[in-house]
C-alpha cells in the first residue's frame, strides 16, 4: 500500500539559513511515527514544512497522492494533516469550548461540530469540566490536551505534534504520551517530533535521527533502542 | 449641582458615543490586520458624501439613504484592503502608514474634486429637547443610542458567531489561524468590510449634526486615534471608555474654559496619560 504521507528530497531554510537538507520520510496507514534529535536539528522546520507555514526550496511532500509542497496551511489542513503546534499555540483569550470551535473551522468539520466535540469531551473529560473557562488560565498538561484536541476536531487523516512535551513538569509528561497512546488506540496516524527520546520510542512504531537538518537514521523503536548511537547520545546508556 | 455643569456633563456623555463608534472600528481593524488605518475618518467623510447625495439631491429617504451609505462604506472598507493593505501587509509598518496616509489625501482631493469645497448639510433640522432647563439636542441623542446599539451589535457579532470567534481567535494568533484551516484572506477582508461599515454608520450619525465639505475627516481622525492610543492601540474596550474620558474633559473643560481651551485640555491630558502608561489604559 502507498504510504499517507511522504516525503522526499525535501530542503528547507529562513533566509540565508537553511535547516533541511535532502530530508526523506514515510509515514504509513495507522503508524506511529517518530522524529527524533537534538535541539536546532530541524525538528519544528519539519513539522512547519509539512504543514504548510513554510514552503519548502526543493523536494516533494505528497499526501495520499496530493502534492502538497508549498501549498498554504489551509490547503494542508483540508487535505487532511492537523498540526499541534510547538509550545502549544492556544487561543489564550478564548475559552476552552471556543478554542475547539476554531478547530473545526473547515466547512467539513463545522457541519459535524456538535458530535466531534462531544467525541473530544468524551476523549478529554477534563475538557467538558473546563469549557467555559480562558485557555490561557489552564494548566500546562490541560492546555496540551486543549492543543490535541483542537486539532483532532478536523478528525485529520494525519496528526503531527510538534514537542507535546516541552515545557511541562516531568509527571505532565508521561500523562502527554499516555493522552498518545489513546490517540493512537483512536486508529489516528500519528507523526510526533521529540526531543525526550526514551518516552517517544516508548510510544511510536518507526522512528528518524534528524540531526543538523539531516536524517541520520532510520528504524523501528526496538531497533533503534538498540542502536549504539541511540543509546550513547540520547538515552545516556 | 450646577444645572449647567449637568448638561455639559450629558453632552459629553452624548459625544462619547459617537467617538466610541469610530474608535470600535478603527481598533477592530488595528487589532485584527495590524494595520492603522490613518485615512479611517476620511471613509467616514465619503459616507456623509453618500447620504447627503442620496438624501439631499435625489430626494431618497433618509433612512433608505443611510442603509445605502453604509452599504458603501462596507464596499469601500473591503476595496481599502483589497486594493492598498493586501500587497503590503508584510510590510514595515511605517509604509502601511505611509499608503494609508496617501490614501487620506487621496480621498480628500477625490471629494474635493467631486464635491468642490462648499459645506453642504442635510437640511434637517432636528428640535432641541428640554428636560427640566436642561438642553439636549435630539440629534446627540439619537448618535448616542445608536452608536450604543452599534458598539453591542458588534460585541454580539464577535462574543457570540462563529465567524466573530474567528476574528478574534485571528487577532490572538494569526498563524495558527492557519493551522485551523482557515484563509487568514477572507477573515481580514471580512473584518475590514465591517470595519467600513461601522464607518459608515458614524457618518450617518454625524451628517445630521456636521456640515460636510472634503476636510470634514480632520474634525474626527485626530481625536478617534488620540481616543484608541489612550485606551490602548487595538483594545475595543479600552477605546470604549476612553472614548468617554475624553469626551468628557471637553465637556466639562468647555463648562470651565472657552471650548478651544478645553481641547487643549483634552489633549494635555493625553500627553501626560502617554508618559505614563503608553500602552493606554488597558494595552498590553
Amino acid at each position: 500500500m502507498a504510504a499517507l504521507l511522504r516525503l522526499d528530497g525535501v530542503n528547507a531554510g529562513y533566509g540565508s539559513f537553511a535547516a533541511l537538507f535532502d530530508v526523506s520520510l514515510d509515514v504509513e496507514h495507522g503508524e506511529a511515527v517518530g522524529v527524533v534529535g537534538p535541539n536546532g536539528a530541524g525538528k519544528t522546520t519539519l513539522m512547519r514544512v509539512i504543514s504548510g507555514l513554510l514552503p519548502p526550496r526543493s523536494g516533494h511532500i505528497v499526501l495520499e497522492g496530493e502534492s502538497l509542497a508549498g501549498a498554504p496551511a489551509y490547503r494542508v489542513v483540508a487535505a487532511g494533516i492537523a498540526h499541534v503546534p510547538e509550545n502549544r499555540r492556544l487561543f489564550p483569550r478564548l475559552t476552552v469550548e471556543e478554542n475547539l470551535r476554531m478547530g473545526a473551522y473547515l466547512s467539513a468539520a463545522r457541519r459535524v461540530f456538535i458530535e466531534r466535540l462531544a467525541w473530544v469531551y468524551e476523549l478529554f473529560p477534563r475538557l467538558k469540566e473546563r469549557r467555559n473557562q480562558l485557555a490561557g488560565t489552564l494548566s500546562g498538561g490541560e492546555q496540551q490536551m486543549v492543543a490535541i484536541g483542537r486539532a483532532l476536531m478536523s478528525k485529520p487523516k494525519l496528526l503531527l505534534m510538534d514537542e507535546p512535551s516541552a515545557g511541562l513538569a516531568p509527571l505532565v509528561v508521561e500523562q502527554v504520551f499516555e493522552l498518545v497512546k489513546r490517540i493512537r488506540a483512536e486508529g489516528f496516524t500519528v507523526l510526533i517530533v521529540e526531543q525526550n527520546v526514551r518516552q517517544v520510542l516508548a510510544v511510536v512504531d518507526r522512528a528518524y535521527l534528524l540531526e543538523t537538518g539531516r536524517i541520520k537514521l532510520a528504524g523501528t523503536s526496538a531497533a533503534l533502542q538498540k542502536n549504539p548511537v541511540i543509546q550513547q547520545s540520547y538515552l545516556g546508556l | 449641582m450646577d444645572i449647567y455643569l449637568l448638561e455639559a456633563i450629558i453632552n459629553g456623555l452624548l459625544l462619547g458615543g459617537v467617538l466610541a463608534l469610530l474608535s470600535l472600528g478603527l481598533n477592530l481593524i488595528f487589532g485584527v490586520i495590524d494595520v492603522v488605518w490613518i485615512c479611517y475618518a476620511e471613509v467616514v467623510m465619503a459616507a456623509m458624501y453618500a447620504v447627503f447625495w442620496l438624501y439631499a439631491e435625489w430626494h431618497w429617504p433618509l433612512l433608505l439613504a443611510c442603509v445605502c451609505a453604509i452599504g458603501f462604506a462596507t464596499v469601500l472598507g473591503l476595496l481599502v484592503h483589497v486594493i492598498v493593505i493586501e500587497p503590503i501587509l508584510g510590510s514595515a509598518p511605517i509604509n502601511q502608514l505611509l499608503a494609508t496616509g496617501g490614501l487620506l489625501f487621496f480621498l480628500q482631493s477625490l471629494a474635493t474634486l467631486l464635491f468642490g469645497t462648499d459645506f453642504r448639510n442635510l437640511g434637517i433640522r432636528l428640535p432641541v429637547l428640554e428636560f427640566g432647563g436642561i438642553f439636549i439636542s435630539f440629534s446627540r441623542l439619537i448618535a448616542f443610542g445608536v452608536a450604543l446599539i452599534g458598539a453591542v451589535g458588534l460585541y454580539l457579532f464577535l462574543a457570540r458567531t462563529y465567524l466573530g470567534t474567528a476574528i478574534r481567535a485571528i487577532a490572538q494568533d494569526r498563524e495558527v489561524m492557519g493551522l485551523m484551516g482557515a484563509n487568514e484572506r477572507g477573515i481580514y477582508i471580512l473584518t475590514s468590510a465591517i470595519g467600513g461599515g461601522l464607518a459608515g454608520l458614524a457618518a450617518c450619525l454625524l451628517v445630521l449634526q456636521y456640515d460636510v465639505h472634503p476636510f470634514i475627516g480632520l474634525t474626527f481622525g485626530p481625536i478617534t486615534f488620540m481616543v484608541c492610543v489612550l485606551g490602548g492601540l487595538g483594545n475595543m474596550i479600552g477605546g470604549f471608555i476612553a472614548a468617554f474620558v475624553i469626551s468628557q474633559i471637553i465637556a466639562v473643560g468647555g463648562y470651565y474654559f472657552p471650548i478651544e481651551a478645553a481641547e487643549v485640555l483634552a489633549f494635555v491630558f493625553f500627553i501626560v496619560m502617554i508618559l505614563i502608561r503608553p500602552q493606554g489604559f488597558l494595552g498590553k
